[in-house]
């Protein structure tokens, strides 16, 4: 059985198809990332899974169970909101409390139960603050505190890092990954950023247009793009167009070819001239051209990068180019 | 400044500093933006010496007047100190003017809190574009005509011989108008010569000032604050009570002080429609007009200060002001 299945699901406001005929199976006990732009439908497939929102067709099952015409207070299934959504007229003990507070369990019992998941998100004794004296990574482990106290099926997530800095970002990331290892709940995560999404997920659904691109592991996605847009997207591929792809040496395909799999050289290889380099830090990334065709290569730190004009030469091992089966 | 400031030719870079616009508004800005207290100063000065002598101090000097007395026998006021006009508004007569409008004042604004909530709801949550500012002008509309003519206008609709009487006998309801004005105390002769026509009227001419400040707070409250609510399983009648209600509550709370201070201190409904006995702003006008006894009426007029001062220390314990 899944943790949340969706049939030919499709979700339209007026003309716009903010979801359109999505098949998905999250497995349960899974970490599933949603991947995509804004206005790509993930944010829409994650309020169709809370019940936000109602299909306009298709069938959504959550653990086998029927799903569309239920209200959101009778799923099992809990949101960390992007802003966090904490009651402002409530203190954070109140605001863990609440969703055992309007099941009908005791106060000292859910008090109990909300200073726990306090603990379990690193926040013991703040309980008796107001949302408003909180940081914003603080509010957002009493979202999640918030959302965990109720034991939910399914734990979705809606950007729930996009305010923080980054520093606090890779953080949150790592003690995400490994609540969600420890408690064994299904995690469905709403991320634009590709980086969040392939490094904590399972498994990622690649959104663009109300539908899914592309489903699988991370290494997958990365390695293996299936469309132009997902090469794009993921990571910022070199998208080749197949007459390019011909003249560097390659079959008249669409391919993808990623910055990191192309080496500088000396003598052999292709002819390339500097456009402009940028310093990332850990590595430089370069923008070349050759054949008519703008290529970004990175050149990790400790190698000499070559500067804006440079003549250089490119080359990589043909495993590296992933040709794509369409050109869409 | 002359213009000789700026560049002769294109070639020539402009100057790092502009220079001043020249005359004495131009050093008036500059004088400004070196000294904002000094521009804070002289903006509140005005205002703040109306408020203060004007209207504080005229109301100080009213206050004042509740500590003297009249004589019985010159009818003069008397510029002695005493609480004696302050006991006088203890002897029944007085207290039951103070009661019966303490009763209406919290009839209507409870009243027009339920009226007005859903309204405000309407126009917070779902109203947009035009329909928004449709219900704007509904709402605003009624006080844009004179406060008079609508109290009239209420006589003639709630008169023996009015289209509600008339309305009522055409749905063959007659019987159950005739049951309501059958009760004692707020039934009478007709709706408008009862306390349920002066309620009524009371409620129609203050709404508009509880549905914007309900309206402003319900606007105000986060949509996925109810989102979250109901996804942590509450039902819309638990989100209503413990989400939407306390953080609405400010803005219901400064309607209901519009409504209730206004009811408190009305003289004008009370005297057109109703029945004939007294309320708080009718014993203010007649005492300091015809029975000339200042001194009462000022007691009379501190009643509405003083009850409001409890209900706002009331709201502000049971935490009306925490969402704040």
């Amino acid at each position: 059985m899944n943790a949340v299945r969706f049939q030919q699901v499709s979700r339209h406001f007026g003309q716009i198809r903010a979801v359109d005929r999505v098949d998905l199976e999250i497995a349960p006990g899974e970490f599933f990332a949603m991947l995509g732009p804004s206005g790509s439908g993930k944010t829409t497939c994650l309020r169709l899974i809370a019940g936000f929102e109602q299909p306009t067709g298709g069938h959504i099952e959550i653990f086998g169970e029927t799903a569309e015409g239920v209200p959101p207070y009778r799923r099992n299934v809990n949101t960390v909101f992007q802003d966090y959504a904490l009651f402002p007229h409530l203190n954070i003990l109140d605001n863990v409390a609440y969703g055992l507070m309007v099941k009908g369990v005791g106060k000292a019992e859910r008090l109990k139960a909300a200073e726990q998941a306090l603990e379990l998100v690193k926040l013991p004794g703040y309980g008796a603050r107001r949302p408003g004296q909180l940081s914003g990574g603080q509010r957002q482990r009493v979202a999640i505190a918030r959302a965990l106290v109720n034991k939910p099926k399914v734990l979705l997530l809606d950007e729930p890092l996009g305010a923080l800095d980054l520093k606090l970002r890779e953080q949150m990331q790592e003690e995400l990954k490994s609540l969600q290892r420890a408690l064994g709940i299904t995690f469905v995560f709403v991320t634009h950023d590709q980086g969040e999404a392939l490094s904590m997920a399972d498994r990622v659904a690649v959104f663009n247009d109300g539908r899914i691109v592309q489903q699988g592991t991370p290494h997958d996605i990365y390695q293996r793009p299936k469309t132009r847009f997902v090469a794009d997207f993921v990571g910022s591929s070199n998208v080749i167009a197949p007459d390019t792809m011909s003249s560097l040496g390659g079959e008249r395909r669409w391919a993808s070819l990623r910055p990191e799999a192309i080496r500088l050289t000396e003598g052999s290889g292709v002819a390339a001239t500097v456009k402009a380099t940028s310093f990332l830090g850990a590595a430089t990334r370069l923008s070349v051209e050759t054949n008519g065709a703008r290529l970004h290569v990175t050149v990790p730190a400790g190698q000499p990068a070559p500067d804006t004009g440079a003549a250089i030469r490119l080359a990589w091992l043909p495993a590296d180019v992933h040709y794509m089966d369409d050109a869409a | 400044m002359n213009t000789a400031a700026f560049p002769a030719s294109s070639s020539q870079a402009p100057a790092s500093i502009l220079p001043r616009r020249s005359g004495f508004f131009g050093r008036l800005s500059d004088l400004f933006w070196r000294r904002p207290k000094l521009f804070l100063f002289l903006m509140l000065t005005p205002p703040l010496l109306w408020l203060g002598i004007i209207y504080i101090g005229s109301l100080i000097a009213l206050l004042l007047q509740s500590f003297f007395s009249v004589d019985d026998f010159s009818g003069m006021v008397n510029y002695e100190f005493t609480l004696s006009t302050y006991a006088q508004l203890l002897n029944s007569a007085n207290f039951d003017i103070i009661l019966r409008t303490v009763v209406m004042a919290a009839l209507v604004t409870i009243a027009s809190a339920f009226v007005a909530f859903p309204i405000a709801y309407y126009a917070a949550r779902y109203a947009q574009g035009k329909w928004k500012a449709l219900f704007y002008l509904g709402v605003m509309l009624p006080l844009w005509s004179s406060y008079l003519v609508k109290v009239y206008a209420w006589k003639l609709i709630l008169a023996k011989e009015g289209i509600l009487t008339w309305l009522f006998a055409k749905l063959h309801l007659g019987w159950l108008l005739d049951g309501v004005l059958a009760l004692p105390v707020i039934g009478g002769n007709s709706l408008s010569v009862s306390y349920i026509g002066t309620f009524l009227v009371f409620v129609y001419i203050w709404l508009p000032y509880m549905i914007l400040p309900t309206q402003a707070a319900l606007e105000r409250v986060p949509a996925n604050l109810l989102e979250a609510s109901s996804d942590l399983g509450a039902t819309p009648k638990q989100t209503f009570r413990t989400v939407l209600l306390p953080l609405a509550l400010p803005g219901v709370v400064a309607g209901s002080i519009f409504t209730f201070s206004l009811t408190l201190g009305d003289y004008i409904i009370p005297q057109i429609i109703g029945s004939s006995r007294l309320f708080i702003g009718q014993a203010v006008y007649t005492q300091q007009g015809t029975a000339g006894n200042v001194p009462l009426a000022a007691a009379f007029s501190v009643v509405p200060i003083v009850i409001m001062a409890i209900y706002l220390w009331i709201a502000k314990k049971q935490g009306a002001f925490d969402a704040l």
